[in-house]
């Protein structure tokens, strides 16, 4: 098989945990793409570098795994990555293998499996940093065994090694790739079982010799193997019926024969892998033997933190510390842009004379975006908070710490890190879900994910809370206002794991669940990588809701500015005969019971595209209402606003908490809708969604409005 | 005697593995062998999943999974 060596790519593929991502960031800087989402290391990231002579370079990270057999979405995307290449699909002109050198036996097993693959590979051998200086390893002898190009010794968070990392990449697609042979001894029993897969896989697909027996080994470990070749092209090749049975049959003899002689297929190449992989580490002089007896520091702070009850308190405590920053340390960034948006809203209002043009600016576009604008500090402030707790590895305790609990309820422990990524966006959440390997589980995450109270509603929560709940102290300590946002967050959690127990009664999904999860050591988190994450994650929040508010901001301008009439003529505000106004109205009495008018209905439809836009809707439409030549203030507007025949407010606190729990629990953001369908692949799921999240939301507000009203808060 | 009977803070040997054939799968791959050595640290709050010590790492499982590999002491 020849393949294209002189692609200059390269793939970046290893364990979970084995500091990938710093990698990537370290040589790619901010030169990186995310395609669509913002997510956890689930989507496809390429970047791009540049090696010492100046010639450009790309990178594509690849999700954690730790073979080439997936059981997850997460790992399957590797698995069909790697078959792609080896079946001459653009391949890698190199595949770095990134290591954690604290941990090198399981670890290393990929590498061998990447070795076998016939594109060079190059160790990347990181974390060099925590390794003890007695501990000498013999680089060259370890290569040479492995078969593969070079081991580069690196640190990550200390920034060196990167370097001569390029410089070997750079070298191994520069020179001609030298096959070497299968390495693990396989006895005359074994070899002979495997010979007729390995010829099917050397004549039909034209593997070398060393894949055909990578692969035949794999192909009688793993049932799993044979759907991948399924419906498969490889060469002019294509997989068909006859083709698969022939493999399938095979298989099954192999596997037959191997039960004759008492060896154990289902383990079979972890067992040869392992046993020649540890006799290479010994003869590197790599001490195999760990001290597990030893506790080491993650040990000893595990001690606390996932103590039986401290652990929990501590979590809680944390969550608790989290929201409670995402409102105090945002608001003065928040009134810079607060006051930015207003200064550059009335310097147009200078530049550009009065007319429709002016109108379009000021009005539409800078009152839309300047609404959203304003709350990225606390988006911000809330994805560093969840990159930072994923970077220590704490969120990998606290899935174990949940896990009971999530299972009581019909989740996972996985469940956890898809959950809370939900409080900052339901879309990298539902994603990151993918991590989770039973489908059941999965789905039911899924289901309730978006009722987690996402940041883009938390513009709408702060909105309503900052003009209509005062900002008294409840029992001498709690901030009233911090207590309503607290209790909205909560409502939305607990209910969701409510629904959740409710559908894992229902669904009925084949497929059993497991738990085996690595509690990563803790590390200090790479400061620049946290906000290398952040920031790319906030650009991307921005260009997409940026992109849908100024479509909706300009065409709700337009229906709220149009038909024009002659205002001398009519004593009243144009926006009254618009036909935003129509279509409001027409809506109000659907929304009356709820407390609603028909400007929080136009707010509600636009919503549709995505929660936040209630905010600029509202902006759009009190700027358009209002007389004065200025950007108002969208809190003011909105509590001075007065019924125009009984003259009472029209916004009271009833009505914004019957607002904001529509909001906890209304199926609103289309983006989330088109994110479920592709991860469920059928519109079933998401309609079912909507359909129930809005049921929710009407029955919830309804509740609240009618039962305040009766109680006298009216 | 399966690992669901080990007590937090003992050492054993993986045996063998009964039942889910998933399960397995994913142990070996991991490098949890029958011969390699691990260490029961703790279960988690609630009576949850157990963290264990194998090779260079930590890693949990459910104490039902737990109950499908056999080891001795
Ligand atoms: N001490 C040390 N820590 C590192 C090094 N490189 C990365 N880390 C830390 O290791 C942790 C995991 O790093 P990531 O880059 O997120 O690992 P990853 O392989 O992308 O992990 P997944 O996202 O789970 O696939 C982070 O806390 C990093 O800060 C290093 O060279 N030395």
């Amino acid at each position: 098989m020849t393949t294209a060596v002189q692609s200059s790519w390269a793939a970046l593929v290893g364990n979970p945990n084995s500091g990938k991502t710093a990698i990537f960031n370290l040589l790619t800087g901010l030169n990186q793409k995310v395609s669509n989402y913002p997510g956890v290391t689930v989507e496809k990231k390429t970047g791009q570098t540049r090696f010492a002579d100046g010639s450009k370079f790309y990178l594509l990270d690849l999700p954690g795994t730790y073979s080439l057999t997936a059981q997850s979405m997460d790992e399957r995307i590797v698995t069909e990555q790697v078959l792609n290449w080896i079946h001459g699909h653009e391949p890698p002109g190199v595949i770095v293998s990134v290591v954690d050198a604290t941990n090198l036996s399981r670890n290393l097993y990929l590498t061998t499996q990447l070795a076998d693959l016939g594109i060079p590979v190059v160790v990347a051998l990181n974390m060099m940093d925590m390794v003890k200086d007695e501990i000498k390893i013999d680089l060259d002898k370890l290569t040479n065994d492995l078969g593969i190009a070079a081991i580069v010794p690196m640190s990550a968070i200390e920034k060196w090694g990167q370097k001569e990392l390029l410089e070997a990449v750079q070298k191994s697609i520069d020179t001609a790739f030298v096959e070497n042979p299968f390495p693990i001894f396989l006895n005359d029993n074994i070899s002979k079982v495997l010979n007729p897969l390995e010829e099917i896989f050397k004549s039909q697909l034209r593997y070398n010799e060393r894949l055909a027996k990578a692969q035949a080994l794999r192909l009688v470990t793993r049932q799993s193997t044979l759907e991948i070749y399924d419906e498969m092209s490889v060469n002019g090749f294509t997989a068909d019926e006859a083709f698969m049975n022939t493999l399938r049959d095979k298989r099954q003899a192999a596997v037959d024969l191997l039960e004759d002689t008492g060896i154990k297929h289902r383990i079979m190449e972890a067992t040869l892998r392992y046993e020649w992989l540890d006799s290479v580490l010994a003869a590197a002089k790599i001490n195999i033997d760990p001290q597990i007896a030893e506790a080491n520091y993650s040990e000893n702070l595990d001690r606390l933190l996932t103590h039986k009850w401290v652990g929990p308190a501590i979590f809680v405590l944390l969550l608790y510390f989290i929201f409670q920053s995402i409102f105090t340390w945002a608001t003065v960034p928040m009134d810079w842009i607060n006051r930015g948006v207003g200064w550059v809203g009335n310097q147009v209002l200078n530049m550009i004379s009065a007319g429709m043009l002016r109108d379009l600016i000021v009005e539409g576009i800078i009152a839309g975006v300047g609404a959203i604008l304003i709350f990225l500090p606390q988006i911000l402030i809330l994805m560093f908070f969840m990159t930072i707790l994923e970077d220590t590895g704490y969120m990998a305790r606290v899935a174990f710490m949940m896990d009971r609990f999530m299972t009581m309820v019909g989740l996972h422990g996985r469940s956890v890190l898809p959950l809370m990524s939900g409080y900052a966006c339901a879309i990298p959440g539902i994603m990151s879900t993918r991590t989770i390997d039973s489908w059941k589980e999965r789905l039911i995450t899924i289901l309730i994910l978006p009722l987690m109270s996402c940041s883009a509603r938390l513009p709408v929560y702060t909105l309503m809370i900052g003009a209509f709940i005062p900002a008294t102290k409840v029992f001498g300590v709690l901030n009233l206002q911090g207590l309503t946002l607290v209790v909205m967050y909560f409502l939305g959690t607990t209910t969701a794991f409510i629904l959740a127990k409710v559908f894992s009664l229902f669904i009925k999904v084949e497929g059993k669940s497991s738990f085996v999860m690595e509690l990563p050591p803790y590390r200090t988190p790479l400061w620049w990588s946290v906000f290398h994450q952040v920031y790319i994650r906030g650009k991307l929040f921005v260009v997409n809701a940026g992109k849908i508010i100024l479509t909706i901001s300009i065409i709700l301008w337009f229906l709220a500015s149009f038909p024009k009439v002659d205002e001398s003529t009519i004593n009243e505000n144009p926006i009254r005969t618009s036909y935003a106004s129509k279509i409001g109205h027409t809506i109000e009495p659907i929304i009356e019971p709820l407390g609603f008018d028909w400007k929080l209905g136009i707010g509600l439809i636009t919503s549709f595209a995505a929660r936040e836009v209630l905010v600029s809707t509202m902006a759009t439409i009190y700027n358009v209402e209002s007389e004065a030549d200025n950007v108002v203030q969208l809190k003011d507007a909105m509590k001075s606003d007065k019924h125009p025949q009984t003259g009472m407010p029209i916004y009271t606190p009833l009505v914004a908490i019957s607002l904001m729990v529509f909001f906890v629990f209304a199926a609103q953001c289309m983006a989330t809708f088109a994110i479920v369908r592709n991860e469920t692949n059928t519109w079933k799921w998401p309609l079912f969604m909507i359909i129930y999240m809005n049921g929710l939301a009407y029955g919830a507000s309804f509740i609240v409005y009618q039962g305040g009203l009766i109680l006298g808060f009216g | 005697m399966t690992l669901f009977d080990l007590i937090d803070g003992e050492i054993a040997t993986v045996h063998s593995f009964t039942g889910d054939m998933e399960l397995e799968s994913r142990l070996v791959e991991m490098g949890i062998l029958p011969g390699i050595r691990i260490r029961r640290i703790k279960t988690a709050p609630m009576n949850g999943p157990i963290e264990l010590k194998v090779r260079d790492y930590h890693v949990s499982l459910r104490q039902d999974d737990a109950r499908n590999i056999l080891i001795q002491q």
